[in-house]
Protein backbone atom coordinates (compact mmCIF):
# COMPACT_ATOMS: atom_id res chain seq x y z
CA UNK A 1 0.00 0.00 0.00
CA UNK A 2 1.12 3.51 -0.78
CA UNK A 3 2.10 5.66 2.21
CA UNK A 4 1.97 9.41 2.71
CA UNK A 5 5.50 10.53 3.45
CA UNK A 6 5.63 13.23 6.12
CA UNK A 7 9.20 14.56 6.23
CA UNK A 8 8.83 17.24 8.88
CA UNK A 9 10.82 20.44 9.06
CA UNK A 10 14.17 19.02 10.24
CA UNK A 11 14.54 16.73 7.26
CA UNK A 12 14.57 19.81 5.05
CA UNK A 13 17.31 21.44 7.18
CA UNK A 14 19.92 19.85 9.42
CA UNK A 15 18.53 16.39 8.71
CA UNK A 16 18.86 16.47 4.90
CA UNK A 17 20.93 13.27 4.93
CA UNK A 18 18.08 11.45 6.70
CA UNK A 19 15.64 12.30 3.90
CA UNK A 20 18.09 11.44 1.12
CA UNK A 21 19.01 8.06 2.60
CA UNK A 22 15.44 7.21 3.60
CA UNK A 23 14.21 7.79 0.06
CA UNK A 24 17.06 5.60 -1.21
CA UNK A 25 15.98 2.78 1.11
CA UNK A 26 12.34 3.18 0.03
CA UNK A 27 13.44 2.85 -3.60
CA UNK A 28 15.60 -0.22 -2.95
CA UNK A 29 12.89 -2.00 -0.99
CA UNK A 30 10.16 -1.03 -3.45
CA UNK A 31 8.07 0.93 -0.94
CA UNK A 32 5.76 3.31 -2.74
CA UNK A 33 5.38 6.73 -1.17
CA UNK A 34 3.94 10.10 -2.00
CA UNK A 35 4.79 13.26 -0.12
CA UNK A 36 1.85 14.45 1.99
CA UNK A 37 0.10 17.26 0.13
CA UNK A 38 1.10 20.67 1.54
CA UNK A 39 2.00 19.32 4.99
CA UNK A 40 2.59 21.74 7.84
CA UNK A 41 4.78 21.71 10.97
CA UNK A 42 3.53 19.19 13.55
CA UNK A 43 4.22 21.63 16.38
CA UNK A 44 6.93 19.39 17.90
CA UNK A 45 7.54 19.46 21.62
CA UNK A 46 7.79 23.24 21.56
CA UNK A 47 4.26 24.17 20.55
CA UNK A 48 2.83 21.73 23.09
CA UNK A 49 4.32 23.72 25.94
CA UNK A 50 2.88 27.04 24.82
CA UNK A 51 -0.52 26.18 23.52
CA UNK A 52 -1.60 22.59 23.73
CA UNK A 53 -5.00 22.81 22.08
CA UNK A 54 -3.66 24.65 19.06
CA UNK A 55 -0.88 22.12 18.65
CA UNK A 56 -3.44 19.31 18.28
CA UNK A 57 -5.25 21.26 15.57
CA UNK A 58 -1.97 21.82 13.71
CA UNK A 59 -1.06 18.13 13.84
CA UNK A 60 -4.61 17.12 12.92
CA UNK A 61 -4.44 19.05 9.65
CA UNK A 62 -1.75 16.60 8.53
CA UNK A 63 -3.77 13.61 9.71
CA UNK A 64 -6.84 14.89 7.87
CA UNK A 65 -4.89 15.50 4.66
CA UNK A 66 -3.59 11.91 4.71
CA UNK A 67 -7.04 10.55 5.45
CA UNK A 68 -8.52 12.52 2.56
CA UNK A 69 -5.97 10.85 0.28
CA UNK A 70 -6.60 7.38 1.87
CA UNK A 71 -3.01 6.81 2.96
CA UNK A 72 -1.22 5.92 6.20
CA UNK A 73 1.41 8.41 7.28
CA UNK A 74 5.05 7.43 7.54
CA UNK A 75 6.93 9.88 9.77
CA UNK A 76 10.70 9.41 10.14
CA UNK A 77 11.33 12.24 12.64
CA UNK A 78 10.89 11.16 16.26
CA UNK A 79 9.10 14.34 17.33
CA UNK A 80 6.68 14.25 14.38
CA UNK A 81 5.99 10.57 14.98
CA UNK A 82 5.20 11.20 18.63
CA UNK A 83 3.12 14.34 18.13
CA UNK A 84 0.98 12.80 15.38
CA UNK A 85 0.39 9.66 17.45
CA UNK A 86 -0.36 11.67 20.56
CA UNK A 87 -2.85 13.84 18.68
CA UNK A 88 -4.68 10.75 17.42
CA UNK A 89 -4.96 9.40 20.96
CA UNK A 90 -6.03 12.65 22.56
CA UNK A 91 -8.71 13.26 19.94
CA UNK A 92 -9.98 9.74 20.75
CA UNK A 93 -9.84 10.18 24.54
CA UNK A 94 -10.95 13.77 25.14
CA UNK A 95 -14.26 14.96 23.66
CA UNK A 96 -13.35 18.63 24.22
CA UNK A 97 -10.19 18.29 22.15
CA UNK A 98 -12.17 16.48 19.46
CA UNK A 99 -14.69 19.32 19.30
CA UNK A 100 -12.02 21.99 19.01
CA UNK A 101 -10.10 20.07 16.36
CA UNK A 102 -13.06 19.10 14.19
CA UNK A 103 -14.45 22.63 14.21
CA UNK A 104 -11.09 24.03 13.18
CA UNK A 105 -10.69 21.43 10.44
CA UNK A 106 -14.18 22.05 9.08
CA UNK A 107 -13.26 25.72 8.56
CA UNK A 108 -10.64 24.67 6.05
CA UNK A 109 -12.79 22.00 4.44
CA UNK A 110 -11.19 18.96 6.07
CA UNK A 111 -12.50 16.12 8.21
CA UNK A 112 -10.82 13.57 10.42
CA UNK A 113 -12.41 10.25 11.38
CA UNK A 114 -9.48 8.35 12.86
CA UNK A 115 -9.14 5.97 9.92
CA UNK A 116 -5.39 6.10 9.31
CA UNK A 117 -2.26 4.96 11.10
CA UNK A 118 0.92 6.90 11.78
CA UNK A 119 3.94 4.70 11.31
CA UNK A 120 7.69 4.89 11.67
CA UNK A 121 10.07 3.60 9.00
CA UNK A 122 11.52 1.13 11.57
CA UNK A 123 8.06 -0.42 11.90
CA UNK A 124 7.52 -0.41 8.15
CA UNK A 125 10.85 -2.06 7.33
CA UNK A 126 10.67 -4.68 10.07
CA UNK A 127 7.00 -5.66 9.94
CA UNK A 128 5.86 -4.95 6.37
CA UNK A 129 9.01 -5.75 4.42
CA UNK A 130 10.58 -8.18 6.88
CA UNK A 131 14.16 -9.14 7.65
CA UNK A 132 14.25 -11.97 5.10
CA UNK A 133 13.45 -9.68 2.19
CA UNK A 134 16.01 -7.15 3.38
CA UNK A 135 18.78 -9.75 3.76
CA UNK A 136 18.04 -10.89 0.20
CA UNK A 137 18.55 -7.36 -1.12
CA UNK A 138 21.82 -6.61 0.69
CA UNK A 139 24.59 -6.24 -1.87
CA UNK A 140 27.26 -4.62 0.33
CA UNK A 141 27.19 -6.29 3.74
CA UNK A 142 28.54 -4.00 6.47
CA UNK A 143 30.86 -6.75 7.63
CA UNK A 144 32.83 -5.94 10.78
CA UNK A 145 31.24 -2.52 11.27
CA UNK A 146 30.40 -2.13 14.95
CA UNK A 147 27.33 0.01 15.48
CA UNK A 148 25.83 1.45 18.67
CA UNK A 149 22.06 1.67 18.05
CA UNK A 150 20.69 4.86 19.62
CA UNK A 151 16.89 5.17 19.67
CA UNK A 152 16.48 8.24 21.86
CA UNK A 153 13.24 9.05 23.62
CA UNK A 154 10.30 9.68 21.47
CA UNK A 155 10.27 6.77 19.06
CA UNK A 156 9.42 4.02 21.51
CA UNK A 157 8.14 6.12 24.38
CA UNK A 158 5.36 6.38 25.19
CA UNK A 159 3.21 5.18 22.30
CA UNK A 160 5.16 2.88 19.98
CA UNK A 161 3.50 -0.47 19.79
CA UNK A 162 5.97 -2.05 17.43
CA UNK A 163 8.83 -2.39 19.90
CA UNK A 164 9.73 -2.76 23.57
CA UNK A 165 9.68 0.56 25.41
CA UNK A 166 12.62 -0.20 27.71
CA UNK A 167 14.83 -2.24 25.44
CA UNK A 168 13.87 -1.69 21.80
CA UNK A 169 15.53 -3.97 19.25
CA UNK A 170 13.96 -3.12 15.88
CA UNK A 171 16.98 -1.09 14.69
CA UNK A 172 19.37 -3.74 16.08
CA UNK A 173 17.65 -6.37 13.92
CA UNK A 174 17.64 -4.23 10.80
CA UNK A 175 21.32 -3.36 11.14
CA UNK A 176 22.24 -6.98 11.76
CA UNK A 177 20.30 -7.92 8.64
CA UNK A 178 22.57 -5.49 6.80
CA UNK A 179 25.61 -7.38 8.07
CA UNK A 180 26.70 -4.97 10.79
CA UNK A 181 27.67 -5.99 14.32
CA UNK A 182 25.51 -4.33 16.97
CA UNK A 183 27.39 -3.58 20.19
CA UNK A 184 25.80 -3.53 23.61
CA UNK A 185 24.45 -0.06 24.28
CA UNK A 186 22.45 0.17 27.50
CA UNK A 187 21.86 3.91 27.08
CA UNK A 188 19.97 3.34 23.82
CA UNK A 189 16.81 5.09 25.00
CA UNK A 190 18.40 7.67 27.31
CA UNK A 191 17.55 11.28 26.40
CA UNK A 192 20.07 13.37 24.40
CA UNK A 193 18.70 16.60 25.89
CA UNK A 194 16.66 17.68 22.87
CA UNK A 195 16.83 21.43 22.44
CA UNK A 196 18.45 21.75 25.87
CA UNK A 197 21.87 22.16 24.23
CA UNK A 198 20.64 25.45 22.82
CA UNK A 199 18.75 26.71 25.85
CA UNK A 200 20.74 25.34 28.84
CA UNK A 201 24.08 24.37 27.23
CA UNK A 202 25.87 22.92 30.28
CA UNK A 203 23.09 20.46 30.95
CA UNK A 204 22.74 19.48 27.32
CA UNK A 205 26.46 18.78 27.08
CA UNK A 206 26.35 16.63 30.19
CA UNK A 207 23.77 14.32 28.61
CA UNK A 208 25.55 14.23 25.27
CA UNK A 209 28.90 13.40 26.89
CA UNK A 210 27.62 10.21 28.53
CA UNK A 211 25.96 8.92 25.39
CA UNK A 212 29.06 9.26 23.22
CA UNK A 213 31.50 8.05 25.88
CA UNK A 214 29.41 4.93 26.44
CA UNK A 215 29.35 4.10 22.73
CA UNK A 216 33.12 4.54 22.44
CA UNK A 217 33.74 2.49 25.58
CA UNK A 218 31.70 -0.37 24.15
CA UNK A 219 33.84 -0.41 21.03
CA UNK A 220 31.43 1.11 18.51
CA UNK A 221 32.78 2.46 15.19
CA UNK A 222 29.64 4.51 14.53
CA UNK A 223 26.46 5.50 16.33
CA UNK A 224 23.21 4.95 14.42
CA UNK A 225 20.26 7.24 15.17
CA UNK A 226 16.59 7.50 14.18
CA UNK A 227 15.99 11.14 15.05
CA UNK A 228 17.31 14.35 13.43
CA UNK A 229 17.73 16.15 16.76
CA UNK A 230 19.60 13.23 18.37
CA UNK A 231 21.89 13.06 15.34
CA UNK A 232 22.55 16.80 15.50
CA UNK A 233 23.26 16.79 19.24
CA UNK A 234 25.54 13.78 19.19
CA UNK A 235 27.49 14.84 16.12
CA UNK A 236 27.93 18.58 16.39
CA UNK A 237 29.09 18.98 19.98
CA UNK A 238 31.65 16.19 20.34
CA UNK A 239 34.58 18.54 20.74
CA UNK A 240 32.81 20.61 23.38
CA UNK A 241 31.56 17.54 25.23
CA UNK A 242 34.97 15.87 25.31
CA UNK A 243 38.06 16.93 27.21
CA UNK A 244 41.78 16.68 26.53
CA UNK A 245 42.00 13.56 28.66
CA UNK A 246 38.84 12.03 27.25
CA UNK A 247 38.45 13.19 23.68
CA UNK A 248 35.24 12.21 21.91
CA UNK A 249 35.13 11.48 18.21
CA UNK A 250 32.78 9.05 16.52
CA UNK A 251 30.70 9.33 13.33
CA UNK A 252 26.96 9.58 13.95
CA UNK A 253 24.81 8.34 11.07
CA UNK A 254 21.13 7.80 10.47
CA UNK A 255 20.22 4.12 10.46
CA UNK A 256 18.87 4.66 6.95
CA UNK A 257 22.30 5.76 5.73
CA UNK A 258 23.75 2.44 6.88
CA UNK A 259 20.84 0.50 5.37
CA UNK A 260 21.05 2.38 2.08
CA UNK A 261 24.79 1.68 1.94
CA UNK A 262 24.21 -2.04 2.45
CA UNK A 263 21.41 -2.05 -0.12
CA UNK A 264 23.87 -0.69 -2.68
CA UNK A 265 22.86 2.98 -2.99
CA UNK A 266 25.73 5.17 -4.26
CA UNK A 267 27.38 7.15 -1.44
CA UNK A 268 26.75 10.46 -3.18
CA UNK A 269 22.98 9.97 -2.93
CA UNK A 270 22.73 9.14 0.77
CA UNK A 271 24.28 12.23 2.31
CA UNK A 272 27.50 10.73 3.71
CA UNK A 273 29.25 13.95 2.71
CA UNK A 274 26.98 15.95 5.01
CA UNK A 275 28.52 14.47 8.16
CA UNK A 276 30.69 16.76 10.25
CA UNK A 277 32.58 13.76 11.64
CA UNK A 278 33.55 11.90 8.45
CA UNK A 279 32.60 8.23 8.28
CA UNK A 280 34.70 7.39 5.20
CA UNK A 281 37.91 6.57 7.19
CA UNK A 282 36.03 3.95 9.22
CA UNK A 283 34.50 2.41 6.09
CA UNK A 284 37.94 2.27 4.43
CA UNK A 285 39.46 0.48 7.43
CA UNK A 286 36.61 -2.05 7.43
CA UNK A 287 37.01 -2.49 3.64
CA UNK A 288 33.42 -1.54 2.94
CA UNK A 289 33.14 -0.02 -0.52
CA UNK A 290 31.17 3.22 -0.51
CA UNK A 291 31.95 4.89 -3.81
CA UNK B 1 21.13 37.16 57.38
CA UNK B 2 18.17 36.46 55.13
CA UNK B 3 15.95 34.12 57.07
CA UNK B 4 13.11 32.33 55.34
CA UNK B 5 10.54 29.94 56.65
CA UNK B 6 11.39 26.51 55.24
CA UNK B 7 8.30 24.64 56.38
CA UNK B 8 5.19 25.12 54.29
CA UNK B 9 1.89 25.93 55.99
CA UNK B 10 -1.45 24.66 54.85
CA UNK B 11 -2.51 28.29 54.46
CA UNK B 12 0.11 28.75 51.70
CA UNK B 13 -1.86 26.44 49.44
CA UNK B 14 -3.95 27.59 46.53
CA UNK B 15 -6.93 25.22 46.35
CA UNK B 16 -7.87 26.49 42.89
CA UNK B 17 -4.48 25.36 41.55
CA UNK B 18 -4.92 21.91 43.09
CA UNK B 19 -8.34 21.60 41.47
CA UNK B 20 -7.01 22.79 38.13
CA UNK B 21 -4.16 20.27 38.02
CA UNK B 22 -6.40 17.28 38.72
CA UNK B 23 -8.90 18.40 36.07
CA UNK B 24 -6.50 19.40 33.35
CA UNK B 25 -5.82 17.07 30.41
CA UNK B 26 -3.42 14.38 31.66
CA UNK B 27 -3.93 15.22 35.35
CA UNK B 28 -6.87 12.89 35.98
CA UNK B 29 -4.74 10.33 37.81
CA UNK B 30 -2.48 12.62 39.82
CA UNK B 31 -4.38 11.77 43.03
CA UNK B 32 -3.31 8.15 42.57
CA UNK B 33 0.37 9.06 42.97
CA UNK B 34 2.06 6.78 45.53
CA UNK B 35 5.14 9.00 45.89
CA UNK B 36 7.26 5.96 45.00
CA UNK B 37 9.87 8.08 43.21
CA UNK B 38 10.28 5.97 40.05
CA UNK B 39 9.72 9.15 38.04
CA UNK B 40 12.62 10.93 39.75
CA UNK B 41 14.84 7.87 39.44
CA UNK B 42 14.21 7.44 35.72
CA UNK B 43 14.48 11.16 34.91
CA UNK B 44 17.81 11.97 33.21
CA UNK B 45 17.57 15.57 34.43
CA UNK B 46 16.31 15.18 37.99
CA UNK B 47 19.81 15.70 39.33
CA UNK B 48 19.64 19.32 38.18
CA UNK B 49 16.13 20.05 39.41
CA UNK B 50 15.19 22.05 42.50
CA UNK B 51 12.12 19.84 42.94
CA UNK B 52 12.37 16.34 41.48
CA UNK B 53 9.32 15.08 39.54
CA UNK B 54 8.06 13.13 42.57
CA UNK B 55 8.10 16.23 44.77
CA UNK B 56 6.62 18.33 41.99
CA UNK B 57 3.67 15.94 41.63
CA UNK B 58 2.98 16.17 45.36
CA UNK B 59 3.38 19.94 45.58
CA UNK B 60 1.10 20.55 42.63
CA UNK B 61 -1.74 18.28 43.72
CA UNK B 62 -1.65 19.95 47.13
CA UNK B 63 -1.85 23.37 45.49
CA UNK B 64 1.54 24.96 46.18
CA UNK B 65 1.28 27.07 43.07
CA UNK B 66 4.16 29.50 43.68
CA UNK B 67 6.69 26.75 44.33
CA UNK B 68 5.58 24.69 41.36
CA UNK B 69 5.35 27.41 38.74
CA UNK B 70 8.63 29.06 39.72
CA UNK B 71 10.45 25.71 39.87
CA UNK B 72 13.30 25.08 37.42
CA UNK B 73 12.09 21.50 36.93
CA UNK B 74 9.32 22.33 34.51
CA UNK B 75 11.86 23.97 32.17
CA UNK B 76 14.41 21.19 32.50
CA UNK B 77 11.95 18.53 31.35
CA UNK B 78 12.84 17.48 27.81
CA UNK B 79 9.67 15.39 27.39
CA UNK B 80 11.53 12.09 27.07
CA UNK B 81 8.58 10.21 28.65
CA UNK B 82 10.80 7.96 30.81
CA UNK B 83 8.79 8.84 33.95
CA UNK B 84 5.50 8.13 32.24
CA UNK B 85 6.58 4.70 31.06
CA UNK B 86 7.88 3.76 34.53
CA UNK B 87 4.99 5.18 36.59
CA UNK B 88 3.16 2.24 38.25
CA UNK B 89 0.00 4.34 38.48
CA UNK B 90 0.15 5.41 34.83
CA UNK B 91 0.15 9.10 35.63
CA UNK B 92 0.78 11.24 32.58
CA UNK B 93 3.68 13.11 34.20
CA UNK B 94 5.24 14.38 30.98
CA UNK B 95 1.96 15.86 29.88
CA UNK B 96 1.52 17.58 33.24
CA UNK B 97 4.94 19.17 32.75
CA UNK B 98 3.62 20.64 29.49
CA UNK B 99 0.52 21.92 31.26
CA UNK B 100 2.68 23.52 33.97
CA UNK B 101 4.92 25.17 31.35
CA UNK B 102 1.90 26.59 29.56
CA UNK B 103 0.51 27.99 32.79
CA UNK B 104 3.89 29.39 33.90
CA UNK B 105 4.18 31.24 30.57
CA UNK B 106 0.60 32.54 30.84
CA UNK B 107 1.21 33.84 34.35
CA UNK B 108 4.69 35.20 33.71
CA UNK B 109 6.57 32.87 36.07
CA UNK B 110 9.96 32.74 34.40
CA UNK B 111 13.26 34.64 34.57
CA UNK B 112 13.81 37.50 32.13
CA UNK B 113 15.68 36.58 28.93
CA UNK B 114 15.20 32.91 29.79
CA UNK B 115 15.61 31.21 26.39
CA UNK B 116 13.06 28.38 26.65
CA UNK B 117 9.84 30.45 26.66
CA UNK B 118 11.37 32.83 24.11
CA UNK B 119 12.12 29.91 21.83
CA UNK B 120 8.59 28.57 22.28
CA UNK B 121 7.06 31.93 21.38
CA UNK B 122 9.29 32.40 18.34
CA UNK B 123 8.45 28.89 17.22
CA UNK B 124 4.72 29.62 17.33
CA UNK B 125 5.23 32.90 15.54
CA UNK B 126 7.06 31.12 12.72
CA UNK B 127 4.40 28.43 12.40
CA UNK B 128 1.72 31.09 12.05
CA UNK B 129 3.71 32.98 9.46
CA UNK B 130 5.01 30.12 7.30
CA UNK B 131 3.35 26.88 8.42
CA UNK B 132 6.75 25.26 8.72
CA UNK B 133 9.95 25.78 10.70
CA UNK B 134 13.27 26.75 9.15
CA UNK B 135 15.72 25.78 11.87
CA UNK B 136 18.46 28.24 10.97
CA UNK B 137 16.06 31.21 11.10
CA UNK B 138 14.57 30.03 14.37
CA UNK B 139 17.97 29.75 16.08
CA UNK B 140 19.03 33.23 14.96
CA UNK B 141 15.77 34.79 16.11
CA UNK B 142 15.95 33.15 19.54
CA UNK B 143 19.53 34.18 20.22
CA UNK B 144 18.96 37.73 19.01
CA UNK B 145 16.39 38.02 21.77
CA UNK B 146 18.26 36.22 24.55
CA UNK B 147 22.02 35.92 24.16
CA UNK B 148 23.48 37.65 21.12
CA UNK B 149 27.06 36.81 22.15
CA UNK B 150 26.35 33.10 21.79
CA UNK B 151 25.59 33.58 18.10
CA UNK B 152 29.24 34.47 17.61
CA UNK B 153 30.34 31.34 19.47
CA UNK B 154 28.11 29.28 17.22
CA UNK B 155 29.19 30.82 13.95
CA UNK B 156 31.87 28.14 13.38
CA UNK B 157 29.31 25.36 13.63
CA UNK B 158 26.92 27.37 11.48
CA UNK B 159 29.54 27.72 8.77
CA UNK B 160 30.29 23.99 8.79
CA UNK B 161 26.60 23.16 8.52
CA UNK B 162 26.22 25.66 5.70
CA UNK B 163 29.03 23.99 3.77
CA UNK B 164 27.45 20.58 4.33
CA UNK B 165 24.18 21.91 2.87
CA UNK B 166 22.38 21.52 6.18
CA UNK B 167 21.55 25.20 6.73
CA UNK B 168 19.40 26.28 3.80
CA UNK B 169 18.91 30.05 3.73
CA UNK B 170 15.60 29.72 1.92
CA UNK B 171 12.60 29.89 4.23
CA UNK B 172 10.30 26.89 4.11
CA UNK B 173 6.69 27.83 3.53
CA UNK B 174 3.51 25.90 2.82
CA UNK B 175 1.33 26.78 -0.18
CA UNK B 176 -2.00 27.25 1.58
CA UNK B 177 -0.73 29.47 4.38
CA UNK B 178 -4.18 31.00 4.95
CA UNK B 179 -5.41 27.59 6.15
CA UNK B 180 -3.02 27.75 9.11
CA UNK B 181 -4.30 31.18 10.08
CA UNK B 182 -7.93 30.06 9.82
CA UNK B 183 -7.09 26.96 11.86
CA UNK B 184 -5.37 28.92 14.64
CA UNK B 185 -8.13 31.53 14.82
CA UNK B 186 -10.81 28.89 14.93
CA UNK B 187 -9.12 27.16 17.89
CA UNK B 188 -8.94 30.46 19.75
CA UNK B 189 -12.62 31.16 19.06
CA UNK B 190 -13.81 27.71 20.16
CA UNK B 191 -11.68 27.91 23.27
CA UNK B 192 -13.33 31.17 24.23
CA UNK B 193 -16.81 29.89 23.45
CA UNK B 194 -16.45 26.68 25.47
CA UNK B 195 -14.24 28.32 28.13
CA UNK B 196 -11.52 25.65 27.84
Amino acid sequence: MKCAYYPGCSLRGTGRAYEESLLAVFRSLGIEIQELDDWNCCGATTYLSVDELTSYALAARNLALAERDHMDIVAPCAACYLVLNKTQRYIRDYPDIKTVVSRALSRIGLEYHDRIRVRHPLDLFLNDIGLKAIVAKVVRPLKGLKVAPYYGCQIVRPYATFDNQRNPTSMDQLLEACGATVVSYPLKTRCCGGSQKGTLPEIGLHLIRYLIAEAQKNGADVIATVCPLCQFNLECFQKEAGSRRHPLSIPVLYFTQLMALALGAPAATIGLRRSLVPVEPVLTVKEIAYA
Amino acid sequence: MDLKRTVKFEADRDPEFARWISHTVGGERIRHCLQCGLCSASCPLSLYMDYTPRRLMHLSREGFKEEVLSSSSIWLCTACYACMVECPKKINITHLMYALKERAIDEGFYPKRFPIPVMAQQFCHMVRGSGRITESWLIVRVFLRTAVWRLIGMSRLGWKLLLAGRMPARKEKIQRQHEIEVLLDSVAATRKELAL
